[in-house]
């Protein structure tokens, strides 16, 4: 069993949006970074299979040369060797496509290509489908559920009232959620050998976009003036009036 | 301007998209009959002459046109909330940031953002489509979840969620309880459930349940934006927390200041005295 992972390196944002002066990223000068978290799921999946039914994990991603950190994250988790694009300027989601079809073209054949249904910070949906149609691959997307077995995944798609389950064959691309499964926390000996695992850094040169980032705006809204029922359990009747008021209690 | 537009059964959504289709110009609606399958039904969509396609900002919305956009080789923006010719605004963050984008393609795929426009009046005409599946990937199952009874996170009229201060799994009582008092659900932050102390079934967030009850409790929790795109949907946001600097007051409309282990139980002991027994 060969599993590909795609992650994509993404800051912890907190409780502000703060922008670059140009309002073409985020000020990330006090941030934190993580993988995505779909992908997170995607990754201790892959890692899980393996673990049950052998193989290997290879984990791919494309992005600044920072974002070796998420791939030694993804190593630790239980990858065994990771692929990186090496960029630092944003791509839309047709180009990164791409890029990453052209990637994995070298890692053919494998069974099972991972992405998340979508990237916490751009949002676009679609990566991982533009993918499955240039590989000639069938695609399930929104998985928080997935079991592979006798050449076959059977995917739970999670729907409003319910899930909607899908059996396609291998090779195949899946699109999964956070709740898939518990991420672990890796242990310090497997960070160690993380940082032992192969990376191999390829440059990539950003093609002209057709979706092209103009600005990034802050909505307005994180600023309102709330008000004050009170301070501790004495504002529990004002606190009952407003949901009187609203029509709730 | 020639204008598809994909609608779904489940309503305010979709007409929100027709809003936006009819912003754009003449739009047609189509929708389809049978099993779910995102491919068959794109290239149903993909083989008509539109100008623009435009879906509901909901998982299948953004599913379908991605394959759509896939199967044609343009760009597609999902979860637009505003467009001017050529350029668009859509959704970071789960809604927490917006992009200004252009789009450089004459065709245009498009979905509207859950409540960015106002949906249209009366539903319009929609064409029902019987798809030809062939070998097409679809459902062949739908499983429909044990709730046990109590009201879904998604559907609730009110919602009281826990944060980082309940402090432990056992801390969710007092939350459980005013939540039945209300007839509620109870939700979660994204630091609950990588703690162990909720199933992630019952977390808020962008990567959880997104939420719109008339008033949603946020108990102990801080405001990250992760947990705002899940929340902003609820119509009243009361928090209750003991940093008075917390982010989360600058999304709420009103405020208790405390430690919530002891404002909740209150607020439950006040409910049930407000009550005829």
């Amino acid at each position: 069993m060969k599993i590909v992972v795609a992650v994509k390196r993404v800051p912890i944002t907190g409780g502000k949006m703060v922008l670059t002066e140009d309002e073409q990223a985020i000020q990330t000068r006090h941030l934190g970074f993580t993988i995505s978290p779909h992908e997170e799921c995607g990754v201790e999946e892959a890692v899980r299979i393996v673990e049950a039914q052998g193989g290997e994990v290879v984990v791919l991603t494309l992005g600044p040369a920072e974002a070796e950190d998420q791939l030694r994250e993804s190593m630790a988790l239980g990858a065994d060797r990771a692929i990186h694009l090496v960029s630092d300027e944003e791509w839309d989601a047709q180009a990164t496509a791409s890029a990453l079809v052209d990637a994995l073209t070298s890692e053919q054949p494998f069974d099972l290509l991972v992405f998340g249904n979508e990237s916490a910070d751009a949002g676009n949906y679609q990566v991982g489908i533009r993918v499955a149609y240039a590989l000639d691959l069938p695609v399930v997307t929104g998985l928080k559920g997935l079991t592979v077995a006798d050449g076959r995944v059977r995917c739970e798609q999670e729907v409003p009232g319910g899930r909607d389950v899908y059996d396609v064959p291998l090779p195949a691309v899946v699109t999964v959620k956070e709740g898939l499964n518990l991420p672990r926390y890796p242990s310090v000996p497997a960070k160690l050998r993380a940082n032992r695992k192969p990376v191999d850094a390829r440059p990539v040169e950003r093609p002209t976009s057709k979706l092209e980032k103009l600005r990034l705006v802050v909505p307005e809204g994180q600023g309102k003036q709330a008000e004050i029922l009170g301070h501790g359990p004495d504002a529990a009747p004002a606190v009952v009036e407003v949901m009187q008021k609203l029509g709730v209690a | 301007m020639n204008v598809l537009v994909l609608v779904e059964d489940d309503g305010e959504l979709s007409l929100q998209a027709v809003a936006l289709a009819q912003q754009l110009g003449t739009a047609t609606a189509v929708r389809f009959d049978g099993a779910y399958a995102p491919a068959a039904w794109a290239s149903e969509l993909a083989g008509r002459g539109w100008d623009a396609l435009v879906g509901p900002g909901t998982d299948r919305g953004n599913e379908v046109l991605a394959h759509v956009a896939a199967q044609l080789d343009l760009p597609f923006a999902a979860n637009v909330t505003h467009v001017r010719g050529d350029d668009v605004t859509r959704q970071r963050w789960g809604g927490t940031l917006l992009e200004e984008a252009r789009v450089h393609s004459e065709r245009k795929l498009l979905t509207s953002a859950p409540f960015a426009f106002t949906p249209v009046t009366g539903p319009p005409q929609v064409e029902t489509v019987t798809p030809e599946l062939g070998d097409a990937v679809r459902v062949v199952e739908h499983i429909a979840p044990d709730t046990g009874g109590k009201v879904s996170l998604a559907d609730a009229k009110v919602v009281v969620s826990g944060g980082r201060g309940v402090g432990s799994s056992e801390g969710f009582a007092i939350i459980e309880e005013l939540a039945a008092l209300l007839d509620g659900a109870v939700g979660c932050s994204r630091v609950v459930t990588s703690a162990g102390w909720r199933p992630h079934t019952d977390q808020v967030g962008q990567t959880g349940t997104k939420v719109s009850p008339d008033l949603y409790i946020a108990c102990g929790i801080s405001g990250a934006t992760q947990h705002i795109a899940g929340c902003k949907g609820a119509k009243k946001l009361l928090a209750i927390n003991a940093d008075p600097e917390a982010t989360i007051f600058a999304h709420a409309d009103y405020a208790v200041i405390g430690d919530l282990h002891e404002i909740v139980p209150a607020i439950s002991a006040e409910l049930r005295k407000a009550r005829p027994t």
